[in-house]
């Protein structure tokens, strides 16, 4: 490949009395070649990124202080699980959207995980709209809605894996909303009732 | 017994095949990759199961780091230009047309308007003290506040380049609130579609996402 044929005949031809040229090798020893080459390689792979990073799209709810009251979606509470994002990884949820002080609803804490976490929650809710469907006490129409409502305590990344959770678990209609006071509430009656006795598991990490 | 006689034979080898194919490697990575664009901040993004690629050009970036210090840039140097002019004119900054070329080619800013200046005007050295020291873009969920530096940006950034993308870079553990005055700050210039940087996660088995990427309906 890199020498050329120099070995072979032609000098002869001349005949005698020509005078034969010096043979030289044109073989290039190529190893700073190669040392090169691995070099300028190390050196790209090293300052340049391969695959482009990944986005999830976000659709926030267009807001208008105009709609008036009436023109406004309700949720009906069957279909609704509220989750509320705080400290420490911690999800607290309940069924409903929790607007009625009266029945204060069932808050329940959990984690981020594999298994036995919110996402069975999510699971859950769905088989039980599916079943409520079947049995006539919702329309087709009706579909699992989650509100989520990160509070001051917890972190970006609740934030994403939660909406992850969304499109894990095919939920269609969630809503990213400023946590009430009310909620609040409930978080810190959970937490004062979970320290008796029956402390949560330690958070999946 | 007569000893054979092992031929001698030469220890060069013949180099050409492996030049071939280290510059053949070369010529790969230079053409299927680009440069890791300069970040003032190490971030580290939470993962996600999303699939959409970032666009390669018309993107704001909006990085949040640990500590919730919001930085701030758009690509391509030509809209930099015309955005630093911009802000110059507005805010009086009264900057140098050597600090606005250097605002045209650097990476993200986090410092307040008041301290632009400075920090334009400082070497590259000098500015990554600049960045260890902020505070970050001023942020406040209101875009009306005179304090929400961010909102100026962002409607500035706007008007250069109509047709950018935004996208939020933050950092896992930086806190729910600062990521919120952001979300708030984009609700109040009427933007409700936005990205989020994650890194890659496979969907987890067993999940409708699962059953949707491996062929078959989700499950009902």
């Amino acid at each position: 490949m890199a020498e050329m044929d120099t070995s072979s005949s032609g000098g002869h031809k001349k005949g005698p009395g020509v005078k034969k040229g010096k043979k030289l090798s044109t073989r290039v020893d190529l190893t700073p070649m190669v040392d090169l080459g691995f070099l300028l390689i190390t050196f790209f792979m090293y300052t340049t990124t391969m695959s482009k990073p990944k986005t999830m799209q976000i659709n926030m709810p267009f807001k208008d202080e105009n709609i008036e009251e009436k023109d406004q979606t309700k949720i009906k509470n069957s279909v609704a699980l509220t989750v509320l994002l705080s400290k420490e990884h911690r999800v607290y949820y309940y069924e409903g959207i929790g607007d009625n002080p009266e029945t204060p609803p069932d808050v329940q804490v959990t984690y981020f995980r594999g298994k036995g976490g919110i996402r069975d929650v999510i699971i859950d809710k769905k088989k039980t709209i599916e079943d409520l469907k079947r049995s006539g006490q919702l329309t087709a129409k009706d579909q699992l809605t989650v509100l989520i409502k990160p509070d001051e305590t917890s972190t970006y990344e609740d934030m994403v894996n939660m909406l992850d959770e969304m499109n894990i678990n095919d939920v269609r209609i969630y809503a990213l909303l400023d946590i009430s006071p009310v909620d609040k509430e409930f978080i810190a009656a959970t937490e004062q009732a979970n320290e008796g006795g029956a402390a949560p598991a330690t958070p999946a990490p | 017994m007569p000893k054979v006689k092992m031929p001698r034979k030469s220890t060069n080898v013949d180099m050409t095949a492996m030049c071939d194919v280290a510059f053949l490697l070369l010529t790969f990575f230079m053409l299927a990759t680009k440069f890791k664009p300069d970040e003032p901040v190490m971030v580290k993004t939470p993962a996600s199961i999303s699939e959409i690629p970032i666009p390669d050009n018309d993107i704001m970036l909006i990085t949040v780091d640990p500590a919730g210090r919001i930085f701030f840039s758009i690509d391509n140097k030509n809209m930099r230009k015309d955005l630093i002019e911009k802000i110059d004119e507005q805010k009086g900054l009264s900057l140098t047309d050597e600090e606005k070329a250097k605002f045209a080619i650097g990476a993200s800013v986090g410092v307040p308007f008041t301290q632009l200046k400075s920090y334009l005007a400082a070497e590259p050295e000098q500015q990554k003290e600049f960045d260890k020291a902020t505070r970050g873009i001023p942020a406040d969920t209101s875009v009306l506040n005179e304090q929400n530096e961010l909102a100026t940006w962002i409607k500035e950034a706007r008007y250069t380049n109509p047709k950018l993308r935004i996208v939020i870079k933050a950092d896992g553990a930086a806190a729910y609130p600062e990521i919120k005055k952001i979300i708030s700050t984009l609700q109040g210039w009427k933007i409700f579609k936005f990205n989020l940087l994650t890194s890659m996660k496979e969907p987890p088995a067993g999940t409708a996402a699962y059953d949707m990427k491996h062929g078959g309906a989700p499950q009902q």
